[in-house]
C-alpha cells in the first residue's frame, strides 16, 4: 500500500497549501531547504511581539525574559543531540559558518605544515573550500577521500590514507544532499582517533532525518542548519567536544565575547560566549528550538517511514522511465533523489517539472567533485520530507513522463 | 505563456542537433562562457578576417536553450561583418533579458512584439520566450556573451 498523506502534518505547513502554475504544490526541494511548520513560525514571532529584548545585557524584565529563552533553546539543541553540556553548543548563523569556524579556529591552531585534511569526494563546497584556505595557510594538503560508483564512501582507502600519518582531520558529512548516501559516520570517527585525527562532521542533513547522538558517536564537531530541519533560515548550530572548544582562539571577536577588555589586555570570555560575539540570532534560536521539539513530536521514526516509503516509490517509478539513471543509489541511503535523464539536461527537467507544480533541484548541489567524479555536468534532484506524499510524486512523474514526451 | 512556447519546435531541433558543434584549428578568437548555477559550459570559436566573421563554431556541453541559442548563434553571425554581430548581440541580448508581463514600466524599451517582429534577429526571435523565465535567461545569453568576449578580449566569461 502506498503511504496515504500524512494531510494533519500537511497542513501545519502554510507554505505548502498554494497552486503553483495552476498545479497543487509538490514541493520536492527539502534537502535545499524544508519548509516551516506554523508552530516555529508562531513561536518566533510571538518572541518578536512579547519578549523581544537584547541577551544577556539588561536587568529588565523583557531582557530576562529573552535571555532565559535564548538559553533554553540551546538545551534543547543539546538535548536533541545528546551533547554531555548546553554550552557544547556554539549557534550560528548556519551549517557553512560552523564549519568554518571549526578550519578557522581549530584548524589555525593544529594544522602545521607538512600535514593533511582528508576530505570525502562527496563533500558539499561548504566542507572542501574551508580546508583549502586553512591549509594553505598553514603548507598542509587537502586530500580527496575515493568513492565507489553508488557514492558510498571507500572506507579501505579512508584507512589506508590514514594510515600514512599527519593526517589531522576527516572532513565528511553525515548525509549526502546530493546522492543521499548515509555515511557510517560513528565507524569513520573511531577509525580516525585511531590514527590521532579529529572528525568534521557535516550534519546539514542529518539532523531532520537522522538520530544523532554525539557522545556516542564520539564526533569531535557536528554542524547544524536549521533551515533544513524545519528551523528558520541563516541560523545554526555547531557542536563541538568540550574539550576542544576550550582550547580553541575565537572566530569573530566583539561585544559579548569577552571577560574584560583593557587596551592592555582582554580576557575572553568562556565557551559557548567566546564564540558568540555580537547580539546573536534570538529569534533564530528559538525557531531552532521550536523545530527540533516539533520533530521529536512527530517521532523520529516515523518521520523515516514516511520519507523511507516515498523514497522507495519515487525511485522505483523513476527507474522505470526509459533513459533516466538514478545517481547514488548507496544501501541504506536516505530519501535524495538524483537522477538523470539521457533526453534532456536536468535544467530543462527543472522547468517543465516547475510548470507541473513540482519545486525540485537542480544543477551541481555545490558538490561538484562528487559530479565530476559520477562524470555528470549537473542532476535533477527530489528530496523528500515527511509531510510529501503519493501525490506529490505522482506530480513530479507526471513531469518527468512529459519531459521524455517532449525530448524523447 | 506556455511551455511550447519555450520549447518551441526550432529550438527543441537546435538543441537536438546542434549545427556547428566542432573545434576550429584555425580560429582568431576564442573565448568560454561558463554558467556556475547549473555548469553549463560552453566555448566559441571564431574566424575573422578583415571584419568579416568567415566561420563560427562553439563546443560545450549544456541545457537545450544554451545548445539552440548557441547553435542558432553561429548560424546567425556567420558572413556577417563584425558590426553587425555586435548589433546581433546587442538586439538578441535586448530582446531576451526585457521583461514581458511584470508590473514595470518598460515603456521605453522594446517589447516582446518588436523583438518578435525585429527582422534583424530573424529565426532567433524564437528564443525570445526565455524572458518569461527569468532563472533561463542566462542559458539563452551564454554563448551570446562568450561570442562578444571572444570578440572583445578573447577572455573567459561566466554569466553570474
Ligand atoms: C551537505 C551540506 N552541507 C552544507 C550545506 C550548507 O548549509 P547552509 O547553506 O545552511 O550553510 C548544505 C546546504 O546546502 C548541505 O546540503
Amino acid at each position: 500500500m502506498p503511504t496515504k498523506a500524512p494531510t494533519d502534518l500537511r497542513s501545519q505547513f502554510p507554505a505548502l497549501a498554494q497552486e503553483v502554475n495552476g498545479k497543487p504544490l509538490a514541493y520536492l526541494d527539502n534537502a535545499s531547504t524544508t519548509q516551516r511548520p506554523a508552530v516555529v513560525l508562531e513561536a518566533m514571532q510571538c518572541f518578536y511581539q512579547h519578549d523581544n529584548a537584547n541577551v544577556h545585557r539588561g536587568v529588565h524584565a523583557l531582557s530576562q525574559r529573552a535571555t532565559d529563552e535564548f538559553d533554553a533553546a540551546r538545551s534543547t539543541v543539546a538535548k536533541f543531540i545528546h551533547a554531555s553540556n548546553a554550552n557544547s553548543v556554539i549557534f550560528t548563523k548556519g551549517c557553512t559558518e560552523s564549519i568554518n569556524l571549526v578550519a578557522a579556529t581549530w584548524g589555525f591552531q593544529n594544522i602545521r605544515e607538512g600535514d593533511r585534511v582528508l576530505v570525502s569526494t562527496m563533500e558539499h563546497h561548504a566542507n572542501i573550500v574551508p580546508w583549502q584556505v586553512a591549509t594553505e595557510r598553514a603548507g598542509a594538503v587537502v586530500e580527496p577521500v575515493p568513492i565507489f560508483d553508488d557514492c558510498s564512501l571507500d572506507m579501505e582507502a579512508l584507512e589506508s590514507m590514514l594510515k600514512k600519518g599527519r593526517a589531522k582531520v576527516v572532513a565528511v558529512k553525515h548525509v549526502c544532499n546530493a546522492s543521499g548516501t548515509v555515511n557510517p559516520i560513528g565507524e569513520i570517527t573511531k577509525l580516525a582517533h585511531e590514527h590521532g585525527a579529529v572528525v568534521m562532521i557535516d550534519g546539514a542533513q542529518g539532523l531532520a532525518h537522522q538520530a544523532v547522538d554525539v557522545q556516542a558517536l564520539d564526533v569531535d564537531f557536528y554542524s547544524i542548519a536549521s533551515h533544513k530541519v524545519y528551523g528558520p533560515m541563516g541560523f545554526g548550530a555547531l557542536y563541538g567536544k568540550p574539550e576542544h572548544l576550550e582550547g580553541m582562539p575565537p572566530y569573530q571577536t566583539g561585544g559579548g565575547m569577552i571577560r574584560s577588555v583593557s587596551f592592555e589586555e582582554t580576557i575572553y570570555a568562556a565557551v559557548p560566549d567566546k564564540f558568540e560575539p555580537g547580539t546573536p540570532n534570538v529569534a533564530g534560536a528559538i525557531g531552532l528550538a521550536r523545530a527540533l521539539d516539533w520533530v521529536t513530536e512527530v517521532g523520529l521514526d516515523r518521520i523515516q517511514a514516511v520519507e523511507h516509503e516515498l523514497g522507495r516509490s519515487c525511485t522505483e517509478q523513476l527507474q522505470d522511465v526509459p533513459g533516466v539513471r538514478i545517481i547514488g543509489t548507496a544501501p541504506g541511503k536516505a530519501s535524495i533523489v538524483s537522477f538523470v535523464m539521457e533526453q534532456a539536461h536536468p535544467h530543462d527537467v527543472g522547468t517543465i517539472l516547475d510548470s507541473e507544480g513540482v519545486a525540485v533541484r537542480t544543477g551541481q548541489h555545490c558538490c561538484h567533485p562528487l559530479l565530476d567524479r559520477m562524470g555528470v555536468p549537473a542532476t535533477t534532484r527530489a528530496s523528500i520530507s515527511v509531510y510529501n506524499n503519493e501525490e506529490d510524486i505522482d506530480s513530479l512523474m507526471r513531469g518527468v513522463k512529459r519531459v521524455a514526451q517532449l525530448f524523447g | 505563456m506556455s511551455l511550447s512556447e519555450l520549447y518551441q519546435e526550432v529550438i527543441l531541433d537546435h538543441g537536438k542537433n546542434p549545427r556547428n558543434l566542432r573545434e576550429m584549428p584555425d580560429a582568431t578568437h576564442v573565448a568560454e562562457g561558463y554558467n556556475p548555477l547549473c555548469g553549463d559550459q560552453i566555448k566559441v570559436f571564431l574566424r575573422v578576417a578583415g571584419d568579416v566573421v568567415e566561420d563560427a563554431s562553439f563546443l560545450g556541453r549544456g541545457c537545450a536553450i544554451s545548445q539552440a541559442s548557441a547553435s542558432m548563434m553561429t548560424q546567425a553571425i556567420k558572413g556577417q561583418t563584425l558590426a553587425k554581430a555586435e548589433e546581433l548581440f546587442e538586439n538578441f541580448r535586448d530582446a531576451v533579458t526585457t521583461q514581458a508581463d511584470g508590473g514595470c514600466d518598460h515603456s521605453s524599451e522594446p517589447t516582446f512584439e518588436d523583438a518578435f517582429q525585429d527582422e534583424s534577429l530573424g529565426v532567433l526571435s524564437c528564443l525570445t520566450g526565455v524572458r518569461n523565465y527569468p532563472n533561463r535567461i542566462k542559458c539563452a545569453v551564454l554563448a551570446w556573451h562568450a561570442m562578444h568576449s571572444a570578440l572583445h578580449e578573447g577572455s573567459k566569461v561566466t554569466t553570474e
